[in-house]
């Protein structure tokens, strides 16, 4: 099995720790990845400002990077979601298809592909989860709110299978954070008024720890925990499950 | 105007975007039990989704048809190509019966129309007679919401706008004081219109008859009082067989209430003796949005609302930084349609978090649409010109890895290096007005990478 790893930019230069704590799990499961230095970005930012046609050629250099590999592993739903969904925008070679089919997100991929449903470890803390849309909702990670009340998940799942972890349960189970891409600076002050009610819905409910499987809305929610000055640290998935932090 | 800076408007009063918030999300809330509460409401949604589906590939079919039964049944059948033939149509009617006293109900197309405004101008009384449509109406407001039209308004407002124009106690916040003296007042209108409009939720086809879904009964109350009852629909009202109805009713009231199914549920299919009824059929825009096939499927909308009540940027931002008839996620894809130079930040006013298509009773998949019209907007140039270049310059850079690897490092640096004040000073990063910046690491992920390869080599 070839599987590359695929680390978002702000990732790749901001937290660069995860990128390497999903390299380091993935290993512990068994699984050797690399990292094909040629990767830049699956141009989900452009695509998402309206300017699609000016993405091809970052989806093109993407297809490049990445169709000889078997699976292709992101700690990020909403990269993998991007293009798994909107390369349907070039034409379907083999390799297109191929780099679209073999995307996964790093937890779908640790629960789906590799078949693993517990993660030996401990972590005593009280986690709250924050379920990213795009994974959620756009890869069906997660369930849905507006489709029943049970509350399962892939992530769910893994971090319960670690010892002495307590999930917090919210107010509000799965509502967007507000990032969303190029919107959390377009439309700043609902992007920041939805992550300070999303971190206050965690504040409530004893989150100590606040995680999740895409990096991009912790970023923001980070930021907010961070200028609240609030006693939560803000860990990707990776982090916890690899063990690197207790 | 955008809608980013009606929205920073909106929820700069933090207090009543709290209290919006979660006002709408407690109905969403109710929503969701009463869902949880049918097993089959999803193949519900499919079945709802299928039929309208069926119907707007066939709506000239379905159109006749509807025109012919409703024709055989005496009532009288109308056609609008646009909002001005609508209203011309309407106030002809009223004036054919010299009639200057109007009741209305449940009808957001009027609304879209802006029929109000070209009766008055004609010299008709015209009162809304639905609680939250009268309060906007004498607020000279536009609805905020498709079925809480007054939403955005906490019940002092309610108060400060009766003890205006309808003479109660200055500072009455009493809903049940205020309920009766707007019932009171409405009661004598009620009483002397000779013309009672109304909407339509659904119209059908098989039988040529509407019907109209209320909880204050006030459409019932309008037109059996009035001499001539006017329905006003779009084309996409309709659905082809009376025993489709109970798919939709079952999925109207639970997804925009959270009730089973709405207080009054009324027929009307042909004129009381020595009555008149009118139905005027009305496209305005509407044939275009069906010529769109990516967007067509809008046009499957049912208007319950449960789209808005679930929406995080519209909970937060209010209706009226829409700026349209119809807002919220489902507003922010039929309104480019309609004008896309004014309209164009609408669909920029949402993450892409797909609640909203989650949510919706007939599985529109308005996410999807938005994520569309910002296409179609970023090649009709309607986005704002910094945000095209920096695109396409962000297009170059990521081409090449060389680049990108630079790029990055500078960003990161430029973090580490700068004095605080500038990186979070809020005209040049609104990120940081909020929020703080990540803190740069030392090395980047392929520095990191590298340097392994390296020492293991
Ligand atoms: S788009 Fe769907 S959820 Fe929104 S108002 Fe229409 S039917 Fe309801």
């Amino acid at each position: 099995m070839k599987v590359a790893l695929f680390v978002p930019c702000y990732v790749d230069q901001f937290y660069p720790q995860v990128g390497i704590a999903s390299l380091q799990l993935l290993e512990k499961l068994g699984v050797k990845a690399e990292f094909p230095a040629a990767q830049t970005c699956c141009g989900q930012p452009l695509a998402n400002s309206g300017c699609e046609k000016d993405a091809l050629p970052i989806y093109r250099h993407y297809v490049d990077t990445f169709s000889d590999y078997d699976y292709v592993v992101a700690p990020s739903g909403s990269c993998v979601y991007h293009v798994r969904k909107h390369f349907d925008k070039l034409e379907q070679t083999p390799a297109v298809q191929q780099v679209r089919t073999s995307a996964y997100d790093l937890i779908d991929f640790i629960t789906t592909v590799l078949g693993v449903t517990e993660i030996p470890g401990t972590f005593p803390h009280r986690v709250g989860l924050h379920l990213s849309c795009h994974g959620q909702r756009g890869l069906h990670q997660a369930n849905e709110s507006e489709i029943t009340p049970v509350r399962d998940g892939q992530l769910r799942r893994l971090l319960g299978s670690l010892n002495g972890i307590e999930l917090t349960e919210l107010d509000r189970n799965d509502e967007c954070c507000g990032f969303g891409g190029t919107f959390c600076v377009s439309e700043a002050a609902i992007s920041a008024r939805m992550g300070q009610d999303r971190v206050a819905d965690h504040e409530r409910n004893g989150t100590t720890v606040l995680t999740g499987g895409d990096m991009s809305c912790l970023m923001h929610l980070e930021g907010i925990v961070r200028r609240r000055q609030l006693p939560m640290r803000v860990l990707h998935a990776a982090e916890i499950l690899n063990g690197t932090l207790s | 105007m955008n809608h980013a800076t009606r929205a920073a408007k909106f929820v700069g009063d933090a207090d009543r975007t709290t209290w919006h918030d979660e006002t709408l999300w407690f109905v969403r809330a109710k929503r969701d039990k009463a869902v949880y509460a049918v097993p089959e409401f999803q193949d519900l949604r499919e079945l709802a989704s299928q039929i309208k589906d069926h119907t707007l590939s066939k709506l000239d079919t379905y159109l006749e048809q509807f025109e012919e039964q409703a024709k055989r049944n005496g009532v009288h059948i109308h056609w609008a190509a646009d909002a001005a033939e609508h209203n011309a149509i309407i106030l002809d009617i009223i004036r054919q019966h010299n009639a200057t006293r109007v009741v209305k109900s449940k009808s957001m197309l009027t609304e879209e129309c802006h029929l109000n405004p070209h009766l008055l101008s004609n010299g008709i009384e015209v009162v809304d007679t639905d609680l939250g449509e009268r309060i906007i109406q004498l607020r000279d407001e536009a609805p905020s919401h498709l079925v809480l039209p007054a939403i955005h308004l906490k019940k002092e407002d309610v108060g400060e706008t009766f003890f205006k124009h309808l003479g109660t106690a200055k500072g009455e916040v009493d809903p049940q004081v205020l309920t009766e003296a707007a019932r009171q007042h409405l009661r004598a209108r009620f009483l002397a219109a000779e013309v009672a409009i109304s909407g339509v939720n659904f119209a059908v086809a098989e039988t040529g008859g509407v019907v109209v879904c209320t909880n204050e009964g006030n459409a019932d109350l309008g037109v059996n009082l009035a001499h001539v009852h006017i329905a006003a629909m779009g084309i996409e009202k309709l659905i082809p067989r009376l025993s489709d109805l109970a798919v939709f009713t079952r999925l109207l009231a639970r997804s925009a209430t959270g009730q089973p199914v709405t207080t009054y549920t009324s027929h009307y299919t042909k004129p009381a003796a020595g009555k008149e009824m009118h139905i005027v059929i009305v496209d305005n825009g509407r044939t275009k949005q069906l010529g769109r096939p990516d967007f067509r499927a809008s046009l499957k909308c049912i208007r319950c609302g449960a789209c808005m009540n679930t929406c995080p940027v519209y909970r937060r931002s209010g209706g009226h930084s829409y700026d349209f008839t119809v807002p919220g996620p489902i507003g922010a894809i039929l309104s480019p349609n309609i004008d896309m130079k004014k309209h164009s930040s609408l669909p920029f006013a949402s993450t892409l978090c797909g609640s909203c298509s989650d949510v919706c009773p007939v599985k529109i998949d308005i996410h999807t649409q938005l994520y569309k019209w910002r296409q179609v907007l970023g090649e009709a140039n309607e986005i704002p010109a910094s945000k095209k270049w920096s695109m396409k310059l962000m297009g170059r850079l990521l081409t090449s890895p060389k680049a990108f690897g630079v790029g990055g490092k500078l960003a990161r640096h430029g973090i580490k290096y700068l004095p605080y004040s500038l990186t979070h000073a809020r005209h040049f990063n609104v990120w940081a007005v909020a929020r703080e910046l990540p803190t740069p690491p030392k090395q980047s992920f392929r520095e990191w990478y590298q340097q392994q390869a390296n020492t293991t080599a």
